[in-house]
């Protein structure tokens, strides 16, 4: 049997959506089978599915864990359904829709951060949606992975690596010379601000997503106490507990959730930026082109020598 | 023992409420953030997009301190007095 080019496309369209939704579906059922039951407010870390032994300390497989890399599947099947089937001139939706983030991000780096930092743009779109369609994960119901602090700690760890190895491209000299800036007294100072920037940043994600958990945990408690105040057959149901949190999960999730993101993604951006010692890196480019064309002449010598 | 008990969950309790305090300075801070934005926008209206996004990561940053309070709460609420008691009946409890 031969397929026409237009089946095989739909069919290869219907994989990536499976693709997209399945793994959501598969955090909700994790969910449903692993909950401990439990009654009234909970307010828990993450649960741990596996110890995996290790030298000096056994490595946690956690719920949170379970769930970042089921979005990032999750992402990457958004990507390829964006992405695929795409011409020079663009003839569908969501091509448009593609182009369009990609040339908003690019915009983005290129303000905040300037041109020569331009192959930094995936991933800063890479970080901004893991982490927005992880803390918008809580509108199905299920663990964010952004409510967790070892995760959001990884990430910041990444960015801290990003911004020593750029500072590093000024020479390590400078570097070190970096730290006793306005005078050499100040070094520990500089040397706790440095540690800071990767504590602030997990600290600021956590702190307001996992407040939004804890605020919409209290609230459903206390809804739910109400309606259990009601006399008759009103406090067997608790009514209350429909609709009225949406409120305020509208902005816990979906506002704060985003605002996060593009603050974790900016915030990267900007300390790698400023971080980076642009006339320190200019002088030792120039000194080494310098070095390189003495030692050519060097050898063309010792040719004409010879 | 179980006033010993009592002190340390107290404690912890009256910690984590003072912890709070610290929500008091980025609320005026934002507060002070968000008007002279206004002001911003106000005057030149065209700036307006790019007078919003800085002022958000501002917030954002100054939102910091508050959010160490808030962190430095749920710890005394949620892992603090665990942690302490147990140490409590590891060090002491065992001698009396």
């Amino acid at each position: 049997m031969r397929l026409n080019q237009k089946t095989k496309h739909k069919i290869v369209d219907g994989l990536l959506i499976c693709m997209m939704i399945l793994p959501l579906a598969a955090a909700i059922v994790i969910k449903v089978l692993t909950q401990p039951y439990s009654e009234g407010m909970n307010i828990t870390g993450a649960l741990i599915f596996l110890e995996i032994p290790m030298p000096f300390q056994p490595l946690l497989i956690t719920e949170a864990q379970i769930n970042s890399w089921l979005v990032m599947i999750s992402i990457t099947g958004l990507c390829l359904f964006l992405t695929h089937g795409i011409k020079a001139v663009p003839d569908s939706k969501r091509q448009h829709i593609a182009e369009m983030i990609v040339e908003k991000v690019d915009s983005m780096v290129r303000e905040n951060m300037g041109e020569m930092f331009m192959g930094f743009s995936p991933f800063v779109a890479a970080i901004m949606a893991l982490s927005a369609f992880s803390s918008l994960l809580t509108l199905i119901g299920v663990f964010p992975p952004t409510s967790d602090l070892n995760i959001i700690a990884g990430w910041a760890i990444l960015v801290f690596i990003l911004i020593t190895y750029y500072k590093l491209k000024g020479g390590l000299w400078n570097y070190i010379k970096g730290f006793g800036d306005p005078i050499f007294v100040m070094a520990p100072m500089n040397v706790i601000s440095e540690i800071a920037t990767p504590l602030s940043m997990t600290f600021r994600h956590f702190g307001n997503v996992i407040s939004g958990v804890v605020i919409s945990a209290l609230l459903g408690s206390a809804l739910s106490g109400i309606t259990a105040k009601l006399p008759g057959l009103l406090g067997q149901i608790p009514f209350l507990k429909i609709g009225i949190p949406a409120v305020l999960s509208l902005y816990f999730d979906i506002f704060s959730g985003c605002m996060q993101a593009f603050i974790f993604a900016s915030l990267t951006m900007i300390y790698i930026s400023t971080g980076f010692p642009g006339e320190a890196y200019e002088k030792r480019m120039k000194r080494k082109i310098e070095r390189a064309k003495k030692k050519e002449e060097a050898k063309r010598l010792a040719e004409l020598e010879k | 023992m179980e006033l010993a008990i009592g002190l340390i969950l107290a404690g912890c309790a009256i910690g984590a409420g003072l912890a709070l305090i610290a929500g008091i300075g980025p609320g005026i801070g934002e507060g002070n953030a968000v008007a002279k934005a206004c002001e911003a926008i106000g005057r030149q209206p065209e700036s307006a997009g790019a007078v919003r996004t800085t002022m958000f990561i501002g917030c954002a940053i100054a939102e910091t301190t508050g959010l160490y309070g808030f962190v430095v709460g749920l710890l005394l609420i949620f892992y603090a007095p665990k942690a302490f008691i147990n140490l409590f009946i590891e060090t002491i409890g065992k001698i009396g």
